[in-house]
Protein backbone atom coordinates (compact mmCIF):
# COMPACT_ATOMS: atom_id res chain seq x y z
CA UNK A 1 0.00 0.00 0.00
CA UNK A 2 1.16 3.47 -0.70
CA UNK A 3 1.54 6.33 1.69
CA UNK A 4 -1.25 8.19 -0.02
CA UNK A 5 -1.79 10.69 2.76
CA UNK A 6 1.33 12.68 1.92
CA UNK A 7 0.58 13.11 -1.75
CA UNK A 8 -0.86 16.36 -3.06
CA UNK A 9 -3.33 16.34 -5.93
CA UNK A 10 -4.78 19.32 -7.74
CA UNK A 11 -8.08 18.67 -9.51
CA UNK A 12 -8.93 21.40 -12.00
CA UNK A 13 -12.26 21.33 -13.81
CA UNK A 14 -11.20 23.52 -16.70
CA UNK A 15 -8.22 23.29 -19.01
CA UNK A 16 -7.33 26.91 -18.39
CA UNK A 17 -7.10 26.26 -14.65
CA UNK A 18 -4.93 23.22 -15.28
CA UNK A 19 -2.56 25.28 -17.42
CA UNK A 20 -2.36 27.99 -14.75
CA UNK A 21 -1.55 25.38 -12.12
CA UNK A 22 1.17 23.87 -14.31
CA UNK A 23 2.68 27.30 -14.90
CA UNK A 24 2.67 28.29 -11.23
CA UNK A 25 4.16 24.99 -10.17
CA UNK A 26 6.82 25.19 -12.88
CA UNK A 27 7.71 28.75 -11.85
CA UNK A 28 8.03 27.60 -8.25
CA UNK A 29 10.38 24.86 -9.37
CA UNK A 30 8.05 22.12 -8.13
CA UNK A 31 6.52 20.80 -11.35
CA UNK A 32 3.24 18.93 -11.22
CA UNK A 33 3.05 15.44 -12.68
CA UNK A 34 -0.03 15.06 -14.90
CA UNK A 35 -2.25 12.14 -13.89
CA UNK A 36 -4.78 10.70 -16.35
CA UNK A 37 -6.01 7.10 -16.06
CA UNK A 38 -3.22 6.21 -13.64
CA UNK A 39 -2.51 2.81 -15.18
CA UNK A 40 1.23 3.41 -15.40
CA UNK A 41 1.57 5.84 -12.54
CA UNK A 42 -0.05 3.67 -9.88
CA UNK A 43 2.12 0.71 -10.82
CA UNK A 44 5.20 2.68 -9.79
CA UNK A 45 3.44 4.12 -6.75
CA UNK A 46 2.29 0.68 -5.62
CA UNK A 47 5.79 -0.69 -6.11
CA UNK A 48 7.00 1.88 -3.60
CA UNK A 49 9.12 3.71 -6.10
CA UNK A 50 9.37 7.26 -4.94
CA UNK A 51 6.36 9.24 -6.10
CA UNK A 52 6.66 12.79 -7.24
CA UNK A 53 5.29 14.98 -4.51
CA UNK A 54 2.43 16.58 -6.42
CA UNK A 55 0.04 15.52 -9.13
CA UNK A 56 -2.33 17.26 -11.48
CA UNK A 57 -5.44 15.15 -11.98
CA UNK A 58 -6.69 15.67 -15.53
CA UNK A 59 -9.64 13.28 -15.31
CA UNK A 60 -12.25 16.04 -14.93
CA UNK A 61 -11.19 17.92 -18.06
CA UNK A 62 -14.03 16.60 -20.18
CA UNK A 63 -13.08 18.75 -23.16
CA UNK A 64 -10.03 16.54 -23.65
CA UNK A 65 -12.10 13.39 -24.09
CA UNK A 66 -12.88 11.51 -27.26
CA UNK A 67 -11.72 11.12 -30.84
CA UNK A 68 -12.66 13.42 -33.71
CA UNK A 69 -12.52 12.65 -37.42
CA UNK A 70 -11.69 15.62 -39.62
CA UNK A 71 -11.66 15.60 -43.40
CA UNK A 72 -10.90 12.34 -45.15
CA UNK A 73 -7.74 11.26 -43.40
CA UNK A 74 -7.33 13.22 -40.18
CA UNK A 75 -7.92 11.93 -36.68
CA UNK A 76 -7.66 14.11 -33.58
CA UNK A 77 -7.39 12.31 -30.27
CA UNK A 78 -8.14 14.34 -27.16
CA UNK A 79 -5.58 14.40 -24.40
CA UNK A 80 -7.80 12.02 -22.40
CA UNK A 81 -8.84 9.74 -25.28
CA UNK A 82 -8.56 6.18 -23.98
CA UNK A 83 -7.64 2.96 -25.75
CA UNK A 84 -11.30 1.97 -25.48
CA UNK A 85 -12.26 5.21 -27.25
CA UNK A 86 -9.97 4.22 -30.13
CA UNK A 87 -11.30 0.65 -30.23
CA UNK A 88 -14.91 1.87 -30.37
CA UNK A 89 -14.37 4.74 -32.82
CA UNK A 90 -15.68 3.97 -36.30
CA UNK A 91 -13.33 6.59 -37.72
CA UNK A 92 -10.28 4.96 -36.14
CA UNK A 93 -11.44 1.51 -37.26
CA UNK A 94 -11.66 2.81 -40.80
CA UNK A 95 -8.64 5.11 -41.04
CA UNK A 96 -6.09 3.62 -38.69
CA UNK A 97 -7.22 0.06 -37.97
CA UNK A 98 -3.78 -0.95 -36.64
CA UNK A 99 -4.35 1.44 -33.74
CA UNK A 100 -7.42 -0.62 -32.86
CA UNK A 101 -5.29 -3.78 -33.06
CA UNK A 102 -2.68 -2.23 -30.79
CA UNK A 103 -5.24 -0.84 -28.33
CA UNK A 104 -6.84 -4.27 -27.96
CA UNK A 105 -3.47 -5.65 -26.91
CA UNK A 106 -2.77 -3.05 -24.25
CA UNK A 107 -3.40 -4.86 -20.96
CA UNK A 108 -6.97 -6.07 -20.46
CA UNK A 109 -10.26 -4.20 -20.81
CA UNK A 110 -9.70 -2.61 -17.40
CA UNK A 111 -6.48 -0.97 -18.60
CA UNK A 112 -7.97 -0.03 -21.97
CA UNK A 113 -10.83 1.77 -20.20
CA UNK A 114 -8.46 4.00 -18.22
CA UNK A 115 -5.22 4.21 -20.16
CA UNK A 116 -4.91 7.17 -22.53
CA UNK A 117 -2.92 7.61 -25.74
CA UNK A 118 -1.40 10.80 -24.35
CA UNK A 119 -0.37 8.95 -21.20
CA UNK A 120 1.10 6.16 -23.31
CA UNK A 121 3.17 8.79 -25.11
CA UNK A 122 4.21 10.89 -22.12
CA UNK A 123 5.05 7.94 -19.89
CA UNK A 124 7.84 7.33 -22.38
CA UNK A 125 8.10 3.56 -22.05
CA UNK A 126 10.11 2.09 -24.93
CA UNK A 127 7.66 -0.84 -24.80
CA UNK A 128 4.50 1.25 -25.30
CA UNK A 129 2.16 -0.45 -27.78
CA UNK A 130 0.19 2.56 -29.00
CA UNK A 131 3.18 4.78 -29.68
CA UNK A 132 4.77 2.84 -32.60
CA UNK A 133 1.45 2.95 -34.46
CA UNK A 134 1.06 6.70 -33.98
CA UNK A 135 4.71 7.27 -34.85
CA UNK A 136 4.48 5.24 -38.07
CA UNK A 137 1.39 7.29 -38.96
CA UNK A 138 3.34 10.57 -38.59
CA UNK A 139 1.31 11.71 -35.56
CA UNK A 140 1.84 15.15 -34.05
CA UNK A 141 1.69 15.79 -30.32
CA UNK A 142 -0.07 19.08 -29.57
CA UNK A 143 1.35 20.67 -26.43
CA UNK A 144 -0.39 23.62 -24.86
CA UNK A 145 0.81 26.00 -22.20
CA UNK A 146 -0.92 29.03 -20.76
CA UNK A 147 0.13 31.26 -23.63
CA UNK A 148 1.18 29.01 -26.46
CA UNK A 149 0.41 25.90 -28.42
CA UNK A 150 2.84 23.89 -30.51
CA UNK A 151 2.69 20.65 -32.47
CA UNK A 152 5.69 18.33 -32.21
CA UNK A 153 6.10 15.36 -34.54
CA UNK A 154 5.91 12.25 -32.36
CA UNK A 155 9.07 10.98 -34.06
CA UNK A 156 10.89 13.96 -32.49
CA UNK A 157 9.12 13.85 -29.12
CA UNK A 158 11.63 11.73 -27.20
CA UNK A 159 15.05 13.01 -26.25
CA UNK A 160 16.16 9.94 -24.31
CA UNK A 161 14.93 7.07 -22.13
CA UNK A 162 11.62 8.30 -20.68
CA UNK A 163 12.58 11.89 -21.55
CA UNK A 164 10.37 14.06 -23.71
CA UNK A 165 10.39 17.59 -25.11
CA UNK A 166 7.39 18.55 -22.96
CA UNK A 167 8.14 21.51 -20.73
CA UNK A 168 6.81 21.35 -17.14
CA UNK A 169 4.21 24.03 -17.93
CA UNK A 170 2.86 22.18 -20.96
CA UNK A 171 0.15 19.58 -21.34
CA UNK A 172 -0.65 17.19 -24.18
CA UNK A 173 -4.07 18.42 -25.24
CA UNK A 174 -4.38 16.61 -28.54
CA UNK A 175 -2.73 14.08 -30.81
CA UNK A 176 -3.29 14.67 -34.51
CA UNK A 177 -2.78 12.19 -37.29
CA UNK A 178 -3.16 12.67 -41.03
CA UNK A 179 -3.09 8.99 -41.84
CA UNK A 180 -0.66 8.45 -44.74
CA UNK A 181 -1.63 6.32 -47.72
CA UNK A 182 -0.53 2.73 -47.85
CA UNK A 183 -1.01 -0.66 -46.25
CA UNK A 184 -0.95 -0.90 -42.47
CA UNK A 185 0.65 -3.56 -40.33
CA UNK A 186 0.96 -4.10 -36.59
CA UNK A 187 2.92 -6.89 -34.95
CA UNK A 188 3.34 -7.35 -31.23
CA UNK A 189 5.62 -10.11 -30.05
CA UNK A 190 5.09 -10.88 -26.39
CA UNK A 191 4.81 -13.82 -24.03
CA UNK A 192 1.04 -14.13 -24.43
CA UNK A 193 -1.72 -12.35 -26.30
CA UNK A 194 -3.17 -10.34 -23.41
CA UNK A 195 -1.53 -8.65 -20.45
CA UNK A 196 1.99 -9.00 -21.77
CA UNK A 197 4.58 -6.28 -22.14
CA UNK A 198 6.16 -6.43 -25.58
CA UNK A 199 9.46 -8.02 -26.48
CA UNK A 200 9.26 -6.35 -29.88
CA UNK A 201 6.55 -4.20 -31.49
CA UNK A 202 6.45 -3.18 -35.14
CA UNK A 203 3.98 -0.79 -36.74
CA UNK A 204 3.99 0.22 -40.39
CA UNK A 205 1.94 2.59 -42.53
CA UNK A 206 3.02 2.51 -46.17
CA UNK A 207 6.81 2.39 -46.03
CA UNK A 208 6.90 4.24 -42.69
CA UNK A 209 7.85 1.89 -39.92
CA UNK A 210 8.39 2.23 -36.17
CA UNK A 211 9.69 -0.25 -33.63
CA UNK A 212 9.14 -0.55 -29.88
CA UNK A 213 11.20 -2.35 -27.21
CA UNK A 214 14.36 -2.32 -29.32
CA UNK A 215 15.95 0.97 -28.21
CA UNK A 216 15.81 3.37 -25.23
CA UNK A 217 12.91 5.06 -27.02
CA UNK A 218 10.38 4.05 -29.66
CA UNK A 219 12.14 4.62 -32.98
CA UNK A 220 11.41 5.12 -36.64
CA UNK A 221 13.63 2.93 -38.80
CA UNK A 222 14.98 5.76 -40.95
CA UNK A 223 17.58 3.79 -42.90
CA UNK A 224 15.15 1.03 -43.75
CA UNK A 225 12.48 3.56 -44.71
CA UNK A 226 14.84 5.46 -47.04
CA UNK A 227 15.74 2.20 -48.79
CA UNK A 228 12.10 1.17 -49.19
CA UNK A 229 11.01 4.66 -50.29
CA UNK A 230 13.62 4.50 -53.05
CA UNK A 231 12.07 1.27 -54.26
CA UNK A 232 14.45 -1.19 -52.61
CA UNK A 233 12.80 -4.52 -51.92
CA UNK A 234 15.70 -6.90 -51.27
CA UNK A 235 14.95 -8.61 -47.98
CA UNK A 236 18.57 -9.22 -47.02
CA UNK A 237 19.45 -5.56 -47.54
CA UNK A 238 16.30 -4.46 -45.66
CA UNK A 239 17.32 -6.65 -42.73
CA UNK A 240 20.87 -5.33 -42.78
CA UNK A 241 19.61 -1.74 -42.70
CA UNK A 242 17.03 -2.23 -39.97
CA UNK A 243 19.74 -3.76 -37.80
CA UNK A 244 21.43 -0.36 -37.91
CA UNK A 245 18.19 1.39 -36.93
CA UNK A 246 17.65 -0.54 -33.69
CA UNK A 247 19.78 -0.91 -30.55
CA UNK A 248 18.13 -3.58 -28.41
CA UNK A 249 19.39 -4.66 -24.99
CA UNK A 250 19.09 -7.71 -22.73
CA UNK A 251 16.46 -7.19 -20.05
CA UNK A 252 13.91 -9.10 -17.95
CA UNK A 253 11.65 -9.73 -20.92
CA UNK A 254 14.09 -10.82 -23.58
CA UNK A 255 17.61 -10.66 -24.95
CA UNK A 256 19.18 -8.30 -27.45
CA UNK A 257 20.00 -11.21 -29.74
CA UNK A 258 16.42 -12.50 -29.76
CA UNK A 259 15.08 -9.03 -30.43
CA UNK A 260 17.44 -8.51 -33.38
CA UNK A 261 16.36 -11.80 -34.85
CA UNK A 262 12.66 -11.03 -34.39
CA UNK A 263 13.04 -7.56 -35.94
CA UNK A 264 14.73 -9.16 -38.97
CA UNK A 265 11.97 -11.77 -39.23
CA UNK A 266 9.21 -9.18 -38.98
CA UNK A 267 10.85 -7.14 -41.73
CA UNK A 268 11.19 -10.23 -43.93
CA UNK A 269 7.50 -10.97 -43.50
CA UNK A 270 6.45 -7.37 -44.10
CA UNK A 271 8.54 -6.14 -47.05
CA UNK A 272 7.07 -8.46 -49.72
CA UNK A 273 3.57 -7.20 -48.84
CA UNK A 274 4.50 -3.56 -49.42
CA UNK A 275 3.45 -3.36 -53.04
CA UNK A 276 0.23 -5.29 -52.73
CA UNK A 277 -2.78 -3.11 -53.23
CA UNK A 278 -4.79 -4.31 -50.28
CA UNK A 279 -3.86 -3.37 -46.78
CA UNK A 280 -1.94 -6.12 -45.07
CA UNK A 281 -2.93 -6.57 -41.50
CA UNK B 1 -11.83 19.48 -27.67
CA UNK B 2 -11.57 23.05 -28.82
CA UNK B 3 -8.93 24.53 -31.04
CA UNK B 4 -6.60 26.87 -29.26
CA UNK B 5 -7.88 30.37 -28.97
CA UNK B 6 -5.03 31.62 -31.05
CA UNK B 7 -2.87 34.61 -31.63
CA UNK B 8 -1.97 37.72 -29.82
CA UNK B 9 -5.24 38.89 -28.34
CA UNK B 10 -6.11 35.74 -26.52
CA UNK B 11 -2.47 35.25 -25.70
CA UNK B 12 -2.11 38.67 -24.10
CA UNK B 13 -5.36 38.24 -22.23
CA UNK B 14 -4.35 34.88 -20.97
CA UNK B 15 -1.01 35.95 -19.67
CA UNK B 16 -2.36 39.15 -18.10
CA UNK B 17 -5.12 37.26 -16.41
CA UNK B 18 -2.72 34.57 -15.40
CA UNK B 19 -0.38 37.07 -13.80
CA UNK B 20 -3.22 38.57 -11.83
CA UNK B 21 -4.80 35.31 -10.85
CA UNK B 22 -2.15 32.71 -10.63
CA UNK B 23 -1.16 32.84 -6.99
CA UNK B 24 -4.61 33.32 -5.52
CA UNK B 25 -6.08 30.89 -8.00
CA UNK B 26 -3.59 28.14 -7.34
CA UNK B 27 -3.84 28.60 -3.58
CA UNK B 28 -7.61 28.34 -3.67
CA UNK B 29 -7.54 25.27 -5.88
CA UNK B 30 -4.86 23.60 -3.80
CA UNK B 31 -6.93 24.00 -0.71
CA UNK B 32 -10.04 22.70 -2.41
CA UNK B 33 -8.16 19.71 -3.76
CA UNK B 34 -6.98 18.74 -0.29
CA UNK B 35 -10.52 18.38 0.95
CA UNK B 36 -10.65 14.68 1.66
CA UNK B 37 -14.37 14.05 1.31
CA UNK B 38 -15.41 11.93 -1.64
CA UNK B 39 -19.05 11.39 -2.49
CA UNK B 40 -20.19 8.67 -4.84
CA UNK B 41 -22.98 6.27 -5.64
CA UNK B 42 -21.85 2.95 -4.27
CA UNK B 43 -23.85 -0.09 -5.27
CA UNK B 44 -26.84 2.11 -5.96
CA UNK B 45 -26.74 4.07 -2.71
CA UNK B 46 -25.28 7.44 -1.89
CA UNK B 47 -22.04 7.20 0.03
CA UNK B 48 -19.44 9.60 1.35
CA UNK B 49 -15.99 8.84 2.61
CA UNK B 50 -13.01 10.84 3.80
CA UNK B 51 -9.88 9.51 2.13
CA UNK B 52 -6.58 10.92 0.91
CA UNK B 53 -7.01 11.76 -2.78
CA UNK B 54 -4.29 9.40 -4.02
CA UNK B 55 -5.38 6.48 -1.86
CA UNK B 56 -6.14 3.56 -4.14
CA UNK B 57 -9.85 3.02 -4.70
CA UNK B 58 -9.18 -0.60 -3.70
CA UNK B 59 -7.97 0.46 -0.24
CA UNK B 60 -10.72 3.02 0.25
CA UNK B 61 -13.32 0.36 -0.54
CA UNK B 62 -11.79 -2.24 1.75
CA UNK B 63 -10.54 -0.12 4.65
CA UNK B 64 -12.83 2.88 4.80
CA UNK B 65 -16.06 1.57 3.34
CA UNK B 66 -15.80 -1.95 4.77
CA UNK B 67 -16.31 -3.65 1.42
CA UNK B 68 -13.73 -6.42 1.47
CA UNK B 69 -15.28 -8.39 -1.38
CA UNK B 70 -12.92 -6.63 -3.78
CA UNK B 71 -9.57 -8.43 -3.62
CA UNK B 72 -6.00 -7.38 -4.19
CA UNK B 73 -3.99 -9.76 -6.33
CA UNK B 74 -0.96 -8.25 -7.99
CA UNK B 75 -1.34 -4.55 -7.30
CA UNK B 76 -0.11 -3.65 -10.77
CA UNK B 77 -3.03 -4.07 -13.13
CA UNK B 78 -2.16 -7.55 -14.38
CA UNK B 79 -4.57 -9.86 -12.58
CA UNK B 80 -7.94 -8.11 -12.44
CA UNK B 81 -8.84 -9.44 -8.97
CA UNK B 82 -9.61 -5.89 -7.85
CA UNK B 83 -11.95 -5.15 -10.78
CA UNK B 84 -14.91 -2.91 -10.00
CA UNK B 85 -17.21 -0.92 -12.27
CA UNK B 86 -16.86 2.86 -12.39
CA UNK B 87 -19.75 4.42 -14.31
CA UNK B 88 -20.36 0.99 -15.78
CA UNK B 89 -16.82 0.42 -17.06
CA UNK B 90 -14.52 -2.25 -15.64
CA UNK B 91 -11.40 -0.80 -14.00
CA UNK B 92 -8.60 -2.10 -11.82
CA UNK B 93 -9.30 -0.45 -8.47
CA UNK B 94 -5.62 -0.83 -7.51
CA UNK B 95 -4.77 1.69 -10.23
CA UNK B 96 -7.48 4.27 -9.59
CA UNK B 97 -7.04 7.28 -7.32
CA UNK B 98 -9.94 7.59 -4.89
CA UNK B 99 -10.33 11.26 -5.79
CA UNK B 100 -11.07 10.23 -9.37
CA UNK B 101 -14.34 8.51 -8.42
CA UNK B 102 -15.79 11.58 -6.73
CA UNK B 103 -19.28 11.94 -8.19
CA UNK B 104 -19.10 8.55 -9.95
CA UNK B 105 -21.22 5.43 -9.81
CA UNK B 106 -19.17 2.57 -8.36
CA UNK B 107 -20.30 -1.05 -8.32
CA UNK B 108 -18.58 -3.79 -6.36
CA UNK B 109 -19.35 -7.47 -5.90
CA UNK B 110 -21.31 -6.62 -2.74
CA UNK B 111 -23.92 -4.92 -4.91
CA UNK B 112 -24.81 -8.11 -6.78
CA UNK B 113 -26.82 -10.29 -4.39
CA UNK B 114 -30.09 -9.12 -2.87
CA UNK B 115 -30.19 -9.12 0.92
CA UNK B 116 -28.69 -12.15 2.62
CA UNK B 117 -26.25 -13.60 0.13
CA UNK B 118 -26.13 -16.91 2.01
CA UNK B 119 -29.44 -17.76 0.43
CA UNK B 120 -28.68 -18.99 -3.06
CA UNK B 121 -32.00 -17.74 -4.43
CA UNK B 122 -30.95 -14.19 -3.63
CA UNK B 123 -27.72 -14.36 -5.51
CA UNK B 124 -27.38 -12.49 -8.76
CA UNK B 125 -28.01 -14.71 -11.76
CA UNK B 126 -24.38 -14.45 -12.77
CA UNK B 127 -23.31 -15.61 -9.31
CA UNK B 128 -25.72 -18.54 -9.51
CA UNK B 129 -24.27 -19.47 -12.89
CA UNK B 130 -20.79 -19.50 -11.32
CA UNK B 131 -22.08 -21.81 -8.58
CA UNK B 132 -23.80 -24.15 -11.00
CA UNK B 133 -20.78 -24.45 -13.26
CA UNK B 134 -18.17 -24.74 -10.53
CA UNK B 135 -16.54 -21.61 -11.90
CA UNK B 136 -14.75 -20.84 -8.64
CA UNK B 137 -12.11 -22.80 -6.79
CA UNK B 138 -9.90 -20.78 -4.46
CA UNK B 139 -12.15 -17.83 -5.16
CA UNK B 140 -9.79 -14.90 -5.06
CA UNK B 141 -10.32 -14.05 -8.72
CA UNK B 142 -14.09 -14.52 -8.49
CA UNK B 143 -15.24 -11.02 -7.47
CA UNK B 144 -13.12 -9.51 -10.25
CA UNK B 145 -14.34 -12.09 -12.77
CA UNK B 146 -17.94 -11.33 -11.85
CA UNK B 147 -17.48 -7.60 -12.23
CA UNK B 148 -15.62 -7.89 -15.55
CA UNK B 149 -18.32 -10.26 -16.83
CA UNK B 150 -21.06 -7.81 -15.83
CA UNK B 151 -19.48 -5.21 -18.10
CA UNK B 152 -19.67 -7.49 -21.16
CA UNK B 153 -22.15 -6.66 -23.90
CA UNK B 154 -25.22 -8.89 -23.72
CA UNK B 155 -24.51 -10.26 -27.20
CA UNK B 156 -20.90 -11.17 -26.48
CA UNK B 157 -19.64 -14.22 -28.37
CA UNK B 158 -17.28 -16.72 -26.77
CA UNK B 159 -14.33 -14.85 -28.30
CA UNK B 160 -15.65 -11.59 -26.90
CA UNK B 161 -16.08 -13.19 -23.49
CA UNK B 162 -12.46 -14.34 -23.65
CA UNK B 163 -11.28 -10.87 -24.68
CA UNK B 164 -13.45 -9.20 -22.05
CA UNK B 165 -11.99 -11.43 -19.33
CA UNK B 166 -8.42 -11.40 -20.66
CA UNK B 167 -7.47 -8.97 -17.91
CA UNK B 168 -8.62 -11.38 -15.20
CA UNK B 169 -6.27 -14.18 -14.24
CA UNK B 170 -7.43 -17.42 -12.62
CA UNK B 171 -4.84 -19.97 -11.53
CA UNK B 172 -7.30 -22.72 -10.56
CA UNK B 173 -10.08 -23.30 -13.03
CA UNK B 174 -8.39 -23.23 -16.42
CA UNK B 175 -11.05 -20.67 -17.39
CA UNK B 176 -13.45 -23.02 -19.21
CA UNK B 177 -15.94 -23.26 -16.34
CA UNK B 178 -15.85 -19.50 -16.03
CA UNK B 179 -16.54 -18.98 -19.74
CA UNK B 180 -19.37 -21.53 -19.54
CA UNK B 181 -20.94 -19.74 -16.58
CA UNK B 182 -20.68 -16.34 -18.24
CA UNK B 183 -22.04 -17.68 -21.53
CA UNK B 184 -25.02 -19.21 -19.76
CA UNK B 185 -25.69 -15.99 -17.90
CA UNK B 186 -25.53 -13.88 -21.07
CA UNK B 187 -27.73 -16.37 -22.88
CA UNK B 188 -30.33 -15.95 -20.13
CA UNK B 189 -30.05 -12.16 -20.32
CA UNK B 190 -30.83 -12.22 -24.04
CA UNK B 191 -34.08 -14.11 -23.58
Amino acid sequence: MIAAAGIDVLQPRHLKDALIMLRVAADEGRPLVPLAGGTDLFVTLNAGQKPAARYLDLWRLDKLRGVEALGRRRLAFGGLATFTDSIESKAVQKRLPILVDAARQVGGVQIQNRGTLAGNIENGSPAADGVPVLMAADARVVLRSLDDERAVPLAEYYTGYRKTVRRPDELIVRIEVDVPEGGQRFEKVGTRAAQAISKVVMAAVGHRVAFGSVAPIIVRAHKLEAYLAAGGRDIGEAQRLVAEDVTPIDDVRSTAEYRRRVVANLVAAWVPSLDKRTATR
Amino acid sequence: MKKAKTKTNAKAQASAKAQANTKAHAKKKTKAARSPKITLRLNGKKAAVAAPPMKRLLDTLREDLGLTGTKEGCGEGECGACTVLVDGAAVNSCLVASCQVDGCDVQTVEGMARGNAKVAARLHRLQRAFLEHGAAQCGICTPGMLMAALALPKRATLDEIRAGLAGNLCRCTGYMKIYDAVAQFLDGERR
